[in-house]
């Protein structure tokens, strides 16, 4: 039930209503924007964004930033984990 | 699909068991027993059964399947009282799917629907609201249900039912709150969980603070997760962390959906809408304060209990059902009693085994059936 999933908006259909339509794996469906336009992000700002999506609301803007920051953590500890391996491979 | 695929690379999952095993072990061992982990979404919970997690994880660590599916919770009262709604003659019952097939006293809402109650699935309580735009004559009720992921959704539907004055349209509401019942689980003397997965979103929706308010009372290490594997397993590698170091706080994995102050617009239309009930009623686990909420004395025309009598009635779970043991983590849900026969997916005598999010259903699927039924019987003292 607290499941999402990812879409970019591609089209803001009605500003007053705060309607917009979202590209979810090539499908194309209209979602309500209302959680994530307020007076700094006015709605047409969001065209392109990428959004979690639940039961029609776009819930949360998708940061990329972020989504590569926590990529990069995995990275790093894959990384140190080859190294720790590597290190008792050594050793036996 | 961006943002999912990225998530789900089998090399690094298997970096990340090599590296949680080894915090593990050592941490394990001075505690004598596995390190326990609750993750407390439902949602997690699925994910890490369809992912098959659990069984590559290594045994220093154990997950504790907390009581955060929705449908698993909700008392079977209030699924008669659904009923009761759904089968008035001028009513047109919307719901999301999940909820059909758990049993009432007396009934199921799929069972209802087969004695030809009009009751319609929807995918969003919008979907709900224009069926009572297109059905002036009808009076629909959404069943809102779920944490606080899903009240944003239902609040801003009824903002717009009032908005455009639809008359027909009310919710039965059925929400429950998190952290209430999170804090009755840390207050139980018998409880003893190391760390917690933390619900992604619903911190998408209420923020860093409520949870890292517990994290610092309880001293419980705490790291809000998203819903793919390797987010959840990083996330579990960041709790051993915390574990080791002493320091126990609340973390971010989720950082790319979840902003430290939730989602104002959301938590805005939540306040004009809802109120905090002075309890609600949680299926196996009894009645906890302030657990729930209900429609505000302001949007009262939209509240189905106020609108139509709701009979309301306590219904006590059959006997043999073990499902409160299992939402605190005591047993395991295979080592309930009627696991696997008479309760089943097919025929559920509680909501564990109802829905996907549910820990017995995700046992009894994805799980080896005969292994652990014996696995049980090895457990009982011969007699
Ligand atoms: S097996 Fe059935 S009765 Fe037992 S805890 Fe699970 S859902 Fe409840």
């Amino acid at each position: 039930m607290c499941l999402g999933i990812p879409g970019q908006i591609v089209e803001i259909i009605d500003a007053e209503k705060k309607l917009g339509k979202a590209d979810v794996s090539g499908v194309k469906r209209v979602i309500n924007l209302a959680c994530i336009v307020d007076e700094d992000n006015p709605i047409q700002s969001t065209i392109g964004q990428w959004v979690l999506i639940h039961v029609g609301f776009a819930m949360s803007k998708i940061d990329e930033q972020e989504a590569s920051r926590t990529l990069q953590l995995l990275n790093e500890l894959g990384e140190a984990q080859r190294e720790i391996l590597e290190m008792e491979l050594k050793q036996q | 699909m961006k943002y999912v695929d990225e998530f789900r690379q089998p090399e690094k999952a298997e970096a990340l068991f090599k590296a949680i095993d080894n915090l593990a072990a050592p941490l394990s061992d001075k505690l004598a027993r596995a390190v326990h982990i609750m993750e407390f979404c439902g949602g997690h919970t699925h994910a890490i059964f369809r992912f098959g997690l659990e069984q590559r994880l290594s045994k220093s660590v154990e997950l504790i399947h907390g009581p955060g599916c929705p449908v698993c919770v909700l008392p079977m009262g209030r699924v008669d009282d659904c009923v009761a709604l759904a089968e008035r003659p001028e009513v047109i019952f919307t719901t999301f799917g999940d909820a059909m097939r758990v049993p009432g006293s007396q009934k199921s809402l799929l069972q209802a629907k087969a004695d030809g109650a009009d009751i319609r699935m929807v995918y969003s309580p919008l979907d709900a609201l224009n069926l009572a735009k297109k059905n002036p004559d009808r009076e629909v009720i959404f069943f809102a249900l779920g944490f606080e992921t899903t009240m944003p959704s239902t609040a801003l539907t009824v903002l717009q039912a009032a908005e455009g004055n639809i008359s027909n349209f009310s919710l039965f509401c059925n929400h429950i709150t998190t952290v209430p019942i999170l804090e009755s689980l840390l207050d139980s003397p018998t409880f003893n969980i190391d760390g917690f997965v933390v619900p992604g979103h619903v911190s998408m929706v209420v923020g860093e603070k409520p949870f890292a308010t517990i994290a610092e009372r309880y001293k419980k290490p705490m790291v809000i997760t998203g819903f793919e594997p390797l987010d959840i397993l990083q996330s579990l590698h960041m709790l051993l962390v915390q574990l080791q170091s002493g320091k126990p706080c609340l973390e971010n994995q989720y950082a790319r959906v979840v902003q430290k102050a939730g989602n104002i617009p959301g938590l805005m239309a939540m306040q004009k809408v809802f109120e905090l009930r002075e309890k609600f009623d949680w299926r196996g686990l009894g009645e906890i304060d302030k657990s729930g909420v209900k429609i505000t004395e302001e949007y009262a025309a939209f509240d189905a209990e106020r609108k139509f009598a709701v009979p309301n009635l306590k219904v006590d779970d059959p006997h043999e059902c073990q499902c409160g043991e299992v939402l605190k983590g005591e047993i395991k849900p295979w080592q309930c009693k009627v696991f696997g026969a008479p309760c089943t997916p097919q025929n559920p005598l509680g909501a564990l085994m109802v829905s996907s999010e549910g820990a017995c259903a995700a046992y009894y699927s994805f799980g080896n059936t005969k292994e652990l039924l014996d696995k049980r019987q090895e457990a009982r003292p011969s007699k």
